[in-house]
């Protein structure tokens, strides 16, 4: 009887907490079948956000792999005054709220500030601008391929590595064959949430970028410019594919997880 | 030269930022800070935004829990399916899960319930967001813990509840305290779910990080940077006191 209870209520939250308004939005945006979700696709204004948010993601997503794996690599592996304070810096950006992202990037990188009028006197211009959407997003994603990375570091050890080097393997080709296979799962597990997080991005983005319609406007930014101009088609179909590539990076997540249980 | 890269890219992008931010606050000394902050709309704001983190923190530690005892101890058709659902608001784009959460409980309801630009859809799209950091803490615990004990209490006598509450629990606070810290702090910062349903209207629905973006937007950066510096110092009290918890269940082992 309890375990009945217990049941029906955990179901029942989910159901009115994400179940029935996930649904709902989804069954709303093919209610008159694909032909008007594709025609809103492919406003020009969307296939432009859409590119937009595939080149902010995927610079993020290239940085802060490279990143990752190097502060995960000196934190587990390597000594040197300042890493605890380097480790717990690592883990600020989750904590820290989007808005204030946005915020602190154009304090420091906009025109009126010193920095920022430096580089726009050279003709560099990071806010309003790709450069500062990508460090928003770098900003936001920052921890997550460290965090995924470091443990497994960690939990292998340093023999392997060690052979490597009395075999004579330089740093870069024990690093190339022996280090990376061993961290490939954990890797592309943080790869795949960072991509997440850079896809959804939009409070740090919609602050750097101006929010200028066909210039810097992402997907994220795109279905809230629908909806506030009563375009509720267009913020649903922008929606759908943001959701689509969600569901997606879960299955992908599912498959990786239990791979990496087994290595 | 690795460290040095490192740090380099970590300050240009996270630590000189966030310390421009603590420094702009200052701009007006330390009365212009406090009257950044104390203005009614801005104060209002953090009123808001810390009553409805600590009221979803506890609503995240009753269903948390819950979900992730259904998920480990029941068994029900789907429920590979249920446990796959939990990570979507984490992979989902805030904006979508506003969008989404204004379909069900906006003006076109199909249900009846119309919450749009109320204080209770602020609190719905926090938990919305917030809704796997309990969760995804507590089940791995739940799954590790051995069942001996609970069927030594159950033999001793002891009922359902008072096994949960001597023997279970007890094994579950450091994992239920740390995810309800982490989902404290993503409610403090939360701000794309909250943009449509909340409304934004001053003094009653407006979360902080949605005051800051208007304070951004009418370049008043120096007011934004006072709000921001408070919610900074939420999140890094946060971050202690997770890393507190960490210590304090690893000496428990």
């Amino acid at each position: 009887m309890a375990k009945w209870g217990l049941r029906l209520a955990a179901l029942a939250y989910l159901l009115f907490l994400l179940v029935l308004p996930v649904g709902l939005v989804f069954w709303r945006t093919f209610q008159h079948g694909l032909s008007p979700v594709w025609h809103q696709l492919t406003e020009p204004d969307a296939l432009h956000a859409f590119q937009v948010t595939l080149k902010v993601a995927i610079l993020a997503v290239i940085l802060n792999t490279v990143f990752g794996v190097l502060v995960a690599v000196l934190v587990v592996r390597h000594e040197f005054p300042g890493k605890r304070l380097l480790n717990a810096f690592i883990d600020l950006p989750l904590a820290v709220s989007p808005v204030v992202v946005g915020l602190a990037l154009i304090l420091v990188y906009g025109k009126f500030s010193s920095f920022g009028g430096w580089l726009a006197d050279r003709g560099i211009q990071v806010i309003f601008s790709l450069p500062g959407m990508v460090m928003a997003t770098i900003f936001v994603s920052l921890p997550l391929v460290v965090r995924e990375v470091a443990p497994v570091l960690e939990e292998i050890g340093i023999e392997q590595e060690q052979a490597a080097w009395t075999l004579g393997a330089g740093p870069v080709q024990t690093f190339r064959r022996v280090t990376l296979p061993a961290i490939r799962w954990a890797l592309a597990y943080g790869v795949v949430l960072t991509l997440a997080r850079s896809l959804g991005e939009f409070g740090a983005i919609a602050v750097v970028s101006g929010r200028f319609v066909g210039k810097t406007q992402t997907l994220t930014l795109y279905v809230e410019q629908q909806f506030q101009n009563f375009n509720v088609a267009g913020a649903y179909a922008a929606s759908f594919v943001l959701a689509f590539i969600a569901v997606v990076i879960l299955v992908v997540m599912n498959v990786l997880r239990p791979k990496e249980e087994e290595a | 030269m690795g460290v040095g890269l490192a740090m380099v890219y970590l300050s240009l992008i996270v630590l000189i930022p966030l310390a421009a931010v603590v420094w702009k606050s200052t701009d007006g000394g330390l009365s212009g800070f406090w009257r950044s902050v104390s203005n009614p709309e801005a104060w209002a704001a953090l009123r808001l935004t810390v009553v409805a983190s600590l009221l979803v923190a506890v609503i995240n530690v009753v269903f948390g829990t819950l979900i992730a005892w259904v998920l480990v101890r029941d068994d029900f058709p789907g429920k590979r399916v249920v446990n796959g659902l939990i990570d979507l608001p984490f992979a989902l784009p805030t904006i979508v899960a506003g969008l989404v959460l204004l379909a069900l409980y906006g003006p076109q309801t199909p249900i009846g319930i119309n919450l749009a630009y109320t204080r209770l859809a602020v609190l719905v799209a926090l938990l919305f967001v917030t809704l796997p950091f309990v969760v995804r803490t507590v089940q791995p615990v739940l799954m590790e813990l051995d069942r001996d004990m609970e069927e030594a209490a159950a033999s001793l006598g002891a009922g359902n509840l008072t096994i949960f509450r001597r023997v279970v629990l007890p094994n579950l606070v450091p994992a239920i305290l740390a995810g309800t810290a982490l989902s404290f702090a993503r409610a403090i910062a939360e701000f794309g779910s909250t943009v449509l349903i909340s409304g934004n209207i001053p003094l009653k629905t407006q979360v902080s990080a949605v005051q800051i973006f208007g304070q951004i937007e009418s370049d008043n950066r120096t007011g934004a940077a006072a709000v921001a510096t408070v919610l900074l110092v939420v999140a890094l009290a946060v971050i202690v006191a997770l890393d507190v918890i960490k210590r304090w269940s690893a000496r428990r082992g």
